[in-house]
């Protein structure tokens, strides 16, 4: 799913305008803890989460997620937007809950990227 | 870089209907940018042949041919007063006029683009004002150059070419790293220091050494396995020690040895901390989305081997090895 048509679903507002939206994300991934999303992920997936710290930048990065979606409208610190412009991690708030965002993109038929706990 | 403006809805969301691909986008998005950090000193022709207003039509429409150009300016006592296209001898054709003076034809109205603009200013001008060619100025408004629409082309796709080639030639020497260099046993060794409780720059030293494996010709999977492992034990560095300590990354053409070192304060039961949910992280650490327990799970998961010894009030040691499948590294496999 091209990640245009997923900030159109999730209302979300583009914070790096910068960056490139004309990508294909290919899962979705939702989660608080770093350590899970590091741990349980697969890559080339949107991150969703409520954390907005520059850690999620660099967590994403490693993990190899192309971008990432705050959740109840959250606005990151300037040190995450900075990283994020560097690493070229395109940054999205949405106004929705971390629940209503999940529902809304699985339904649309984006699929989960989260690895269950037997794989 | 462009400034921070809101894209267009076309922007955003493709252009004309059509699917563009990934590679298209991230294309389209260079040249964007390119159309932004080039100057228009830097793609414009600056081999001036000019007309004064005096000559004849004919003359110009020699200059025009021998050059293979479309126009030019027209210049009075150093001054620009205007420029002369095929499109104003065209005119004076139908008027069987190629004897009269370049004054009579030429284009009095004058448009013209500062040098020290980027391409993006000319490209809108030349959509604004429907011209093909203009006149280039300096800061003193002395004319130093002309531009068309090839120009602006053959600027950009010159730009991209040497993008092209110079993260070409970075990969080309490091993945022939190995190969170049004659041992019985090479080792790449790359030393990062890590502070304590430095937060905001925790992951930079990770981020390098996912790059570096990258710029080897490591794989995807096995750059993203290192990255993580290494992420988590950098991670534990800025958490946990006294002084920070040292990250250590080896790369061998068989395998990958990562490690860290620290002074202190050492685990007093190693068996402990390998458990699934054992945590120390303070509240702080907890709140940026670490220290549930699950670091160096994630580490083991994701390297072949992992040891791990620490002595109370002298520090801990911990290596991290994965090893590389023959040919992954220096024969770098093409995606």
């Amino acid at each position: 799913m091209k990640l245009n048509e997923i900030i159109k679903l999730v209302e979300g507002t583009i914070l790096t305008p910068e960056l490139n939206f004309n990508i294909n994300i290919h899962g979705g991934y939702g989660a608080d803890l770093m350590s899970d999303v590091l741990a349980a992920s697969q890559p080339n997936a949107a991150l969703l989460t409520g954390l907005t710290n520059p850690q999620v930048v660099r967590t994403a990065q490693m993990a190899d997620f192309r971008a990432i979606i705050f959740v109840r409208g959250k606005q990151p610190q300037r040190e995450t937007l900075e990283l994020a412009n560097q690493e070229k991690m395109p940054l999205i708030t949405s106004p929705l809950g971390m629940f209503e965002l999940c529902g809304r993109l699985h339904k649309a038929g984006l699929p989960s990227f989260e690895l269950n706990a037997s794989e | 870089m462009p400034p921070n403006r809101i894209r267009t809805e076309q922007e955003v969301y493709g252009r004309h209907g059509r699917p563009i691909t990934d590679q298209d986008a991230h294309e389209i998005n260079r040249v964007e940018e390119l159309s932004y950090d080039l100057k228009i000193h830097e793609v414009m022709s600056k081999n001036l042949h000019t007309a004064s207003p005096e000559i004849s039509l004919s003359d110009v429409l020699k200059i025009l041919r021998i050059n293979r150009i479309s126009g030019v300016p027209v210049v009075e006592d150093d001054k620009l007063v205007g420029v002369i296209s095929i499109e104003d001898i065209v005119r004076a054709l139908r008027n069987n006029d190629l004897t009269e003076t370049v004054a009579q034809y030429m284009t009095r109205e004058l448009v013209t683009v500062a040098s020290y603009d980027s391409i993006v200013k000319a490209m809108q001008t030349f959509t604004e004002r429907h011209v093909g060619r203009l006149p280039v100025v300096n800061e003193e408004k002395k004319l130093v150059g002309m531009i068309t629409k090839g120009d602006i082309t053959r600027g950009i796709l010159v730009a991209l070419q040497k993008d092209y080639k110079e993260e070409e030639v970075r990969r080309y020497r490091a993945s022939h790293l190995f190969e170049d260099i004659v041992s019985d046993r090479t080792t790449l060794v790359l030393r990062y220091n890590i502070k304590s409780q430095n937060f905001t720059h925790g992951g930079t030293a990770s981020s390098h050494i996912k790059r570096a494996l990258l710029r080897l010709g490591a794989d995807a999977q096995i750059a993203r396995r290192c990255g993580i492992a290494v992420y988590e034990a950098e991670m534990n560095l800025i958490i946990h020690t006294t002084h920070g300590g040292i990250l250590k990354l080896e790369v061998e053409p068989h395998r990958i040895t990562m490690s860290t070192t620290d002074d202190g304060p050492g685990i007093p039961d190693v068996e402990q901390v390998l458990q699934p949910g054992y945590s120390t992280a303070t509240d702080q650490v907890r709140e940026m989305g670490f220290g549930a327990g699950m670091g160096l799970v994630n580490i083991k998961r994701c390297v072949d081997s992992m040891d791990l010894e620490s002595t109370v009030g002298k520090g801990t040691k911990l290596v991290m090895r994965i090893h590389i499948p023959t040919e992954n590294l220096s024969g770098r496999k093409e995606e």
